[in-house]
């Protein structure tokens, strides 16, 4: 059995925030990630991203995330362990680790789950065709692999992502046939939209899919509109021929390792699905285990860093290490994630968080 | 179909490599995944659903849907979207759920 102050699971932006701030405070940390590669889907990222200086804003993705692995690399505390996959927590604290065939016992004083989030996926008729891609498989083969997924696209989704993807997906020479949104309103950024408009892309909100077509790969897609009570109308199908659809509708939580630890969750929508509550250490309801990024409520990767620090720092301080200036840098912290978190999509994060809310007796936290 | 020009990236890509896949010989990039190197060759559909038969492709790409699960050196149920090639490498459609040896 291998012993460790801290365990941080996920190698993704909240991850490696997390190590950081642990190990720099003097914890030893054990980092996991199931890839081969650390930077989660910071890696595949080409856009500049929002947000302030303090959160790497105006550099991209990528950039990113080599800065934060110049860092880890830099850390002696940080033991990195590629290619690990966590199997289980269990009750008294022992987590299982599967690092190519071997099974590995670590027993961690303190746990960051930093597992990120999973596609979700749409449900319509042959919704299973090979050609259909989460928006995130779609980055990865572009712009890790240098791969195109096919010539024509429709894309599902105008958030953020769809909006991003489908100018990548232009970038890397595919024909983007169409944005597809069921809402009566764009959900992106007005920056992203307007880019992709006037690439020529029309963006069709109140319409969806209705099916695709295709016999061992996708061929076809149908749409239509949808009315008020998003039900499909008869009578305004389009058909698009293409070999790639995007599916870009939101992420949900990895969450399988906090249900197991026990931990108590909430079922919070503008969150992406079941989300644990937690203090503002981001201490969950079981002592020691700490979240970070996506796993703990779908944002994007600035907010993921920030709460990275902040998890890092808090379980930093529950193993016993200090700052001097803890409070301050927790303010700093909070401060950030407050103007992440602005605007209309940000007032239902704030409002779903604060459902999220508990607290925990002075000795765990932060302040203590 | 392989990106060769990129406006923002460059691809740096490993050793060419070969690899059979049904019987045919591939060829594939160090340091990509078994699932990069067979959609560059136009190969789309990779696992079949276990009742009806239907033809899966790639979902995820980062190993959480197992919508890509193949027979690799002759063990069944490899996501081959996060597993990487490797030259000589025996890569096979899967009927079935695959047994355990």
């Amino acid at each position: 059995m291998r012993t460790v102050e801290l365990l941080v699971v996920g190698g993704g932006p909240a991850g490696l925030c997390a190590a950081i701030q642990a190990a720099e405070m003097g914890s030893s940390v054990i980092l996991v990630e199931r890839s081969q590669h650390l930077g989660g889907q910071l890696i595949k990222q080409t856009h500049m991203f929002f947000g302030s200086e303090k959160q790497y804003a105006s550099k991209r993705g990528f950039d990113i995330s080599n800065i934060l692995l110049d860092k880890i690399a830099s850390l002696e505390k940080i033991t990195l362990m590629q290619s690990t996959t966590v199997m289980g927590i269990y009750e008294d604290g022992v987590v299982t680790l599967e690092h190519k065939g071997e099974y590995i016992k670590v027993l961690p004083k303190a746990t960051i789950v930093a597992t990120g989030a999973s596609e979700k996926t749409l449900a319509f008729p042959n919704n299973d065709l090979p050609g259909i891609y989460g928006a995130g498989a779609v980055q990865t083969l572009m712009n890790e692999y240098g791969i195109k997924p096919g010539n024509r696209v429709v894309m599902v989704g105008a958030g953020n992502i769809g909006l991003i993807v489908s100018y990548q997906l232009m970038q890397a020479g595919v024909e983007v046939a169409a944005i597809v949104e069921g809402g009566p309103k764009i959900g992106g950024y007005l920056v992203h939209a307007s880019k992709v408009r006037r690439m020529g892309v029309p963006i069709l909100t109140r319409h969806t899919i209705k099916s695709a077509h295709g016999k061992e790969v996708l061929e076809k897609v149908t749409l239509w509109q949808l009315d008020d009570q998003w039900n499909g109308i008869p009578g305004t199908e389009i058909e698009f021929g293409v070999d790639v659809m995007c599916i870009a509708v939101g992420l949900a939580p990895l969450s399988e390792l906090l249900w197991q630890a026990g931990c108590q969750m909430k079922f919070i929508e503008s969150l992406g699905g079941y989300v644990p509550t937690r203090d503002e250490n981001l201490q969950t309801s079981v002592k020691g285990l700490f979240v970070a990024g996506d796993v703990s409520g779908v944002e994007e990767a600035s907010s993921a860093m920030v709460e990275g620090y902040l998890a890092g720092m808090s379980a930093a301080s529950y193993l016993g290490y200090k700052l001097y200036n803890m409070n301050e840098v927790k303010e700093n912290l909070l401060n950030q994630l407050d103007s992440l978190r602005h605007g209309q999509m940000g007032e239902k994060i704030r409002k779903g968080i604060a459902e999220l809310q508990i607290e925990h007796e002075a000795a765990a936290s932060v302040d203590a | 179909m392989r990106i060769e020009q990129h406006p923002i990236l460059d691809f740096k890509r490993g050793k060419k490599i070969t690899f059979t896949f049904d019987g045919k010989q591939m060829k594939g990039y160090e340091g990509e995944t078994i699932a990069a190197a067979l959609h560059a060759a136009g190969v789309k559909s990779l696992s079949h659903s276990i009742h009806l038969h239907r033809p899966r492709g790639l979902y995820c790409a980062i190993g959480n849907c197992a919508s890509c699960i193949m027979e690799v050196n002759g063990e069944p149920n490899v996501r081959i979207c996060v597993e990487p090639l490797i030259d000589g490498m025996v890569v096979n459609t899967q009927s079935g759920k695959g047994e355990l040896k």
